[in-house]
């Protein structure tokens, strides 16, 4: 088989569109669980988000108003957890699976009226300069305004939490609320602002899903990539740029293994559909071997509820 | 005093008297037990619309969805089977043991199970459909429209329902042109849009300029469409997600079955069957072709429609060998439906293997 350079460019561009979501909502999750919270509603967001943007799309026919109305979706749903979890104090773990389950159900009542029909097309960037580079142009050129905002944020992230003086506010009530507290800082503000920004990037992440990459709706279409997104977040020890590296090696390998049945290698299917959650995770574990580092960067507090009162 | 007791011991009887009365001369009611969401534009849709049909009919319908194929169908079916229903329809292969279970202990229900084999009581019914015979149809356009002679095929699990379609697809994609490679991507999924869409991509990057698919979502045509190359609707007519891409859609059209077994039951005149429909009866249709294909493979594909429906062509007809070159069905020979409900084997011309 001659392996045509532009050949291997697409293949890379549909990797990268395949890592989107899981970058998107991993990022978000990140911040959310950087302030010590651990919210496992990803899934639920997604789907919400997913359901959201489709349905304002049709109903409205704006792109940005679906865009940012799944936002918006997503932030209203993990206000819901935010109010139980910060406001009521419930268990963080519990909570996260029921929004999960809620945003399933919910948006397959919304989803209702949606099924079966098609969906827009979404406007694509640079679509002009797609054959002017030899194996850099599909890879750079001619993809969606998210598709260009999920490779920049874990970037964004990283910046923002290692350089701002809010990133270091978020780590400090994520590694020690009672400490952040002395300090005069609000936990729970801080809690309530990570939780709606994780909700506003599920969100986002699903409207990606219903909108760009497979414009339709259908029940449970998120298809488990939210708990993917959550894995990323643990195995990449809350890196976001190990984040971007687990989602490139997980979006890669499931296309990949496509492609290695359709030239027909001989090794079992099976064990080709469970590659890219094997290596994924393996080689996150190599990647963050350092316990320093994962000591650093781990919020102490995870999941532990505070009280101001305690 | 006496005369309250009076009145509602009166007004009670007649109450009771108005309820009789409805109960005898009550509508037939069906119920329908789905694996998965109505919302999912595929398997289940399509049920749901022959649902539906049976509604537009005139009857009373209730349906119960995404019931595991477990011990919770038992619970479903007997709850269904307690409140009065007078038929059921379980959808889906694994209901088979539950129906039978619970058929037992209600002989005046009517049970019909989808594409299963067990009939165990006089009160249970099967039916199928010849899904095959518009994948025959599918081959022979997939066959003469592709340029690069490379064909891709989306599958789900390597049942004998998915390696029938296979098998029926190439055989018939062969004859009308005897060069092309049919390469086969197993997804393990029966729908998830995302990675129906990776797959897709694959084998379009792969050359494939013809895609069919075995899995349930629209991604799949919508991505054909992105790609510029051809498509084929599953189970519902997909022209509409891709009006360049599809050519024509196989649809499953389980309306006409229902409303008569429902009509049976009303009508006194149900009895136990196995029922296996393809395009014939209609229970397999063919959606409008595309007016980019030539007008010698419309007329073509017309007549084979019509050859199939009357039986004068059958999808598997000999000879016919596997991919080792062992004969499978004579010449001159059709394979019997106890072949084509056990295929397991891929005929010869298929690439790759089947995995265990």
């Amino acid at each position: 088989m001659i392996i045509d350079i532009n050949f291997v460019g697409l293949i890379i561009a549909s990797i990268m569109a395949s890592a989107v979501p899981l970058i998107l909502a991993s990022c978000g999750e990140l911040i959310t669980e950087r302030s010590g919270v651990l919210n496992l509603g990803v899934e639920g967001m997604m789907i919400i988000g997913a359901i959201s943007g489709f349905a304002l799309m049709t109903i409205t026919g704006s792109l940005i108003i679906a865009v940012f109305g799944a936002m918006l979706a997503g932030v209203l749903i993990s206000t819901i957890f935010a109010f139980l979890t910060q406001t009521l104090i419930t268990n963080h773990v519990a909570t996260g699976l029921a929004l999960t389950i809620f945003g399933i159900g919910i948006s397959a009542m919304i989803g209702k009226n949606f099924v079966g029909i098609p969906g827009k097309e979404f406007p694509v960037l640079f679509e002009g300069l797609k054959d002017t580079i030899p194996l850099l142009s599909p890879i750079l050129f001619g993809h969606s305004i998210v598709f260009y905002f999920a490779f920049a944020l874990p970037f964004i992230t990283s910046y923002f939490l290692k350089k701002t003086k809010i990133g270091l506010i978020v780590r400090a009530v994520g590694d020690s609320p009672e400490s952040a507290s002395n300090q005069g800082i609000n936990v729970r503000l801080v809690r309530y602002a990570c939780i709606l920004y994780g909700g506003a990037m599920c969100g986002l992440a699903g409207a990606y899903l219903s909108m760009i990459y497979t414009p339709q709706w259908i029940e449970n279409m998120t298809g488990g990539r939210g708990w993917i997104a959550l894995a990323l977040v643990v195995f990449s020890t809350w890196n976001p740029i190990k984040i971007l590296i687990g989602a490139l090696i997980f979006g890669g390998l499931t296309i990949i293994q496509f492609h290695m049945q359709a030239i027909g290698v001989r090794i079992p299917v099976q064990f080709l559909t469970a590659l890219p959650y094997i290596v994924t995770i393996i080689v996150l574990v190599v990647i963050s071997r350092d316990s320093r580092k994962i000591r650093l960067s781990t919020p102490s507090s995870l999941g532990k509820s505070f009280h101001k009162d305690n | 005093m006496h005369k309250f007791l009076i009145r509602s011991f009166v007004s009670s009887l007649v109450l009771l008297f108005t309820l009789t009365v409805a109960a005898i001369a009550k509508d037939v009611k069906a119920a329908f037990v789905y694996i998965g969401p109505t919302g999912d534009h595929g398997w289940t849709y399509q049920h749901d619309v022959g649902r539906k049909a049976v509604e537009a009919a005139g009857f009373k319908t209730t349906y119960v969805e995404g019931v595991p194929e477990s011990a919770d169908a038992e619970r479903v079916l007997r709850q269904l089977a307690n409140s009065g229903h007078d038929i059921i329809f379980t959808t889906s292969f694994g209901y088979m043991n539950p129906t039978n279970k619970v058929a037992k202990e209600f002989p005046n229900v009517k049970f019909e199970h989808a594409t299963g084999y067990k009939r165990e009581h006089p009160n249970v019914a099967t039916y199928a459909a010849r899904f095959y015979e518009g994948r025959t149809i599918l081959g022979t356009i997939a066959g003469t429209m592709t340029k690069s002679n490379v064909i891709g095929y989306v599958a789900s699990f390597p049942i004998p329902e998915v390696i029938r379609g296979i098998n029926s697809f190439t055989l018939a994609a062969q004859k009308v042109n005897p060069n092309i490679k049919t390469k086969i991507v197993w997804a393990f999924t029966w729908y998830d849009p995302g990675k129906e869409a990776e797959a897709a991509k694959a084998l379009i990057d792969q050359g494939a300029d013809v895609i069919a698919q075995h899995t349930d979502s629209t991604a799949i045509v919508q991505m054909a469409e992105k790609a510029g190359v051809y498509a084929f609707g599953q189970a519902s007519d997909m022209d509409k997600f891709a009006p360049k891409a599809v050519l024509t859609s196989v649809e499953n059209n389980w309306g006409p079955y229902y409303v008569d077994r429902v009509k049976a039951v009303a009508n006194g005149t149900w009895n136990q069957k196995d029922t296996w429909h393809g395009i014939g009866d209609g229970m397999v249709v063919i959606s409008g072709l595309d007016s980019q294909m030539p007008s010698d493979l419309q007329a073509k594909v017309k007549k084979l429609q019509a050859d199939l429906a009357s039986g004068k062509v059958h999808s598997f007809t000999g000879p016919i060998y596997d991919q080792k070159g062992n004969l499978m069905v004579a010449e001159g020979k059709t394979a019997d439906d106890g072949m084509l409900a056990g295929m397991m084997t891929y005929v010869k011309g298929v690439e790759g293997d089947i995995p265990k």
